[in-house]
């Protein structure tokens, strides 16, 4: 137990310095969490709370912005973040296979969008700006341009075989 | 320190004085997309070959005296993204495309010895011909650069690069000039709103200082959700600076000291580049404390947007600042009268203050020059889908759709028929042939129920659904819609699974109308352009493409071949042998007959899975729309 406390003093530690480099003021607050969101892929819910005390915000407006932008998740995401781009050009040009694909090749079911081995997250965005490569993922910001269903295996492949697979 | 123009014009001197040095350099395209394909192992390929043969200098070199060489640099997006990743080689305007970093050695052999690598030189997909100019391919042969004019052609990390471009002269014109002044020529220039709307800019600074408080903002909403736009990235990555000059000469105008740029929270590397353009332009003096000498302070900070389409709508997007949930705010009061914490804010479109600086250094005429007589400039589109050459093109005002899609465009993909091009994103609509040679601006696109949006152009060919892009639109906006105004929030939705049930063939005809009143009252009961514009996608394929609805919920039957669950499978008797293997695989037994005689698909059975079709060894077994 003394292990958990002393990792969680070291996030509070962490976040302190944050807070005090946006200052704690209400405008602080979408600054803050996309640093939080970063460290961590996902906002753990004693950190919103300790967040709301310091910004003088009720828990309720920090849960409300944390639920109302796309970028924030309150659920731990994987090590590799795949985003499918379901922009206008990329859908036209098929990007729903792909998602399917992906979905498939990392065995995702039942609307889940990360692997049980906490390895991948796959989800759709709606446009990475990047149509002229259409149809586009993203890979922890790594960007694929035209890629295929085939081309989807042997990304994963090296992805899997990095961790030892 | 630069302190006058004096100052100013002796860097834009010493920089083009030490370029002329050189005798070659090569640009290499560093846009999201060229990185995307590999442009940064280009570049570093490229810079080992020059070294190896010992010919690479650097700016710095050419800067203290060197003399010859060639320089190597990184810009902004060329635009011609289908391409990517570009290299052009000047001062001969060569541009190779496609480039691996294994084509490094021989375009730098070529280019020592004044020769061109003619493999890697641009083919057009439907004629074949060869290119070796980048300014004879009709993709850009045809366009008319003013926003974009510096994109692909500087390095956007360099603020010298950008000062050498006439860069801060506009600003410092600006500020001796009065700020009545400044409002006035924005205000004559009839320069519009690039963001969508096409509101006058100079009306919208006029109202702001024309309040009188202790504190104004300026903010640069570079949140550009539209799917398929990609014109204020580009500009934000391939030459931050104008951006910043640009907010310093409105900040001047209205009397604000403060700006800040709202980016989109995908675009990492615009926000990376405006870093540094920001901290450069701190260094040199033009940005900070009594800029130019004339009194004038400013400041810039980024803001990055965490993922919500709704905060491109300018109240929203100044909640979003706030800290608040990026929701509308009723209007009025409008921003330019309270806006940012209570205060007068402008906020402006990224493409619409790209064109500030040279309407200012080159005068209102210049500007009115160009384009529409009531939509003056260029506008840019980021030309995307079926079409032969995508990329980033700007043209000017009143160009037609034909010339866009067929001259600059190189037609549609694979030369198939033509069907519709999809503008202005989900707020936007379909346009058809009759549309051809409608000009496109403001004016005539909203006559013709669609908008010029941000500019996306989305080509769609006869392979796609006009009901299932219908669809996809508004799933989009159904999704984004922030809640707040009952009609969006509740019609799109309603729309969304009227639409959902077309598709899968569930609907009926009398879908279509209700489509079309639930349309019209979402359209009158949102407060923010979003609800106000989300049927529209709807509203004008319906208007154009009834026939394609009334074959999805007449005869169930998708014309494109797309939506899955239309799709009917048979056996085409003729080569059915009678075997039986299809009717043994199917799960559900929907297949039936006598062996040796063609089996039969009972269509109610059939829940079109394909395990028929893959067991098949006489490919008797098809697919049909």
């Amino acid at each position: 137990m003394s292990r958990t406390a002393e990792v969680d003093l070291n996030v509070v530690d962490w976040l302190n310095n944050v807070i005090a480099e946006h200052g704690s003021t209400p405008s602080a607050l979408i600054p803050v969490l996309q640093e939080v969101q970063k460290k961590h892929n996902y906002l753990p819910e004693e950190l919103l709370t300790y967040i709301a005390t310091a910004l003088n915000l009720s828990p309720a407006t920090v849960y409300g912005v944390a639920t109302f932008y796309a970028q924030f998740s309150l659920d731990p995401k994987g090590k590799y973040i795949i985003k499918v781009c379901d922009g206008t050009a990329c859908h036209v040009r098929g990007s729903l296979p792909i998602y399917e694909a992906i979905r498939k090749r990392v065995k995702l079911v039942d609307g889940k969008a990360t692997t049980d081995d906490g390895l991948f997250s796959v989800e759709t965005v709606s446009c990475l700006g990047a149509c002229g490569l259409a149809p586009v993922i993203t890979i922890n910001d790594q960007v694929y341009g035209q890629v295929t269903p085939e081309a989807i295996d042997l990304i994963i492949d090296v992805l899997e075989k990095r961790e030892g697979m | 320190m630069i302190r006058n123009l004096e100052q100013l014009l002796a860097v834009k001197e010493k920089y083009n004085k030490a370029m002329k040095k050189q005798t070659s350099s090569l640009l290499l395209c560093a846009g999201t997309g060229c990185m995307a394909n590999g442009a940064e192992q280009v570049y570093n390929a490229l810079k080992d070959e020059l070294a190896k043969r010992d010919v690479l200098v650097t700016v710095d070199y050419l800067l203290e005296d060197g003399c010859g060489g060639i320089t190597t640099t990184t810009t902004g997006c060329h635009g011609f993204c289908e391409m990517g990743p570009l290299v052009r080689v000047e001062p001969t305007g060569t541009l190779y495309v496609k480039v691996k970093p294994e084509d490094a050695a021989e375009i730098v052999e070529a280019t020592v010895n004044n020769q061109v690598v003619e493999r890697l030189l641009y083919r057009h997909p439907n004629t074949g011909e060869v290119y070796q100019r980048e300014s004879e391919i009709p993709f850009y042969k045809y366009q008319t650069r003013v926003a974009l004019a510096n994109c692909g052609e500087i390095n956007p990390e360099d603020i010298r690069n950008y000062i050498a471009h006439d860069g801060y002269q506009g600003l410092e014109k600006a500020l001796r000039l009065s700020p009545q002044e400044v409002v006035q020529m924005i205000n004559d220039s009839n320069l519009r709103g690039r963001g969508g709307g096409g509101f006058p800019a100079g009306r919208k600074w006029a109202i702001a200082a024309a309040q009188e408080s202790d504190k104004k903002y300026i903010i640069c909403n570079g949140d550009e959700g539209d799917p398929g736009a990609f014109m204020d990235r580009s500009v934000m990555e391939g030459d931050p600076h104008r951006i910043i000059e640009a907010m310093a000469i409105a900040g001047y105008a209205i009397g604000a000291d403060e700006g800040y740029i709202y980016v989109r929270a995908e675009y990492p590397l615009a926000v990376q580049r405006l870093r540094t353009a920001i901290k450069q332009a701190q260094e040199y003096g033009l940005l900070g404390k009594d800029i130019f000498g004339s009194g004038f302070n400013f400041e810039l900070k980024i803001k990055e947007g965490a993922g919500a389409f709704v905060c491109g709508e300018e109240s929203a997007l100044i909640a979003s600042i706030e800290g608040e949930r990026g929701m509308p705010r009723p209007k009025p009061p409008f921003p330019a009268v309270s806006g940012l914490w209570d205060k007068p804010t402008i906020i402006n479109n990224v493409e619409t203050l790209a064109n500030v600086p040279e309407i200012i250094r080159k005068g209102v005429d210049w500007f009115k020059s160009i384009g529409a007589v009531k939509s003056p400039g260029t506008k840019t589109f980021a030309l995307t889908g079926e079409v032969a050459n995508t990329g980033l093109i700007e043209v000017p005002m009143g160009t037609t759709m034909r010339h866009v899609v067929f001259e600059i465009g190189g037609g549609v993909r694979q030369n198939k028929k033509f069907k519709a091009v999809q503008i202005g994103g989900p707020s936007g609509g379909c346009l058809v042939e009759e549309h051809f040679d409608l000009p496109l601006d403001f004016d005539s696109l909203q006559a013709a129920g669609a908008m010029v949006g941000s500019g996306g152009l989305v080509v769609m060919d006869e392979n796609t659904c006009i009901v299932e892009i219908a669809r996809f639109f508004m799933n989009f906006t159904q999704n984004e819609s922030c809640g707040k105004c009952v009609l969006c929030r509740e019609g799109t939705r309603r729309m969304l699974e009227i639409l959902q049930k077309i598709v899968e063939g569930r609907g009926t005809e009398e879908d279509l109308d209700l489509l079309e009143e639930i349309g019209e009252s979402v359209q009158i009961g949102s407060l923010c352009g979003l609800g106000k514009t989300a049927p529209n996608p709807v509203l004008t394929t319906l208007k154009y493409f009834r026939e394609e609805y009334l074959a999805h919920v007449v005869e169930k039957r998708c014309p494109a071949g797309v939506c899955q669950a239309l799709k009917r499978i048979t056996i085409v008797a003729d080569l059915c042998k009678g075997c039986s293997r299809c009717a043994r695989v199917c799960p559900v037994g929907a297949i039936e007959g006598e062996i040796k005689n063609p089996f039969v698909i009972n269509q109610e059975k059939c829940i079109k899975c394909g395990a028929c079709i893959e067991s098949c060894k006489f490919n008797a077994i098809v697919e049909v729309s």
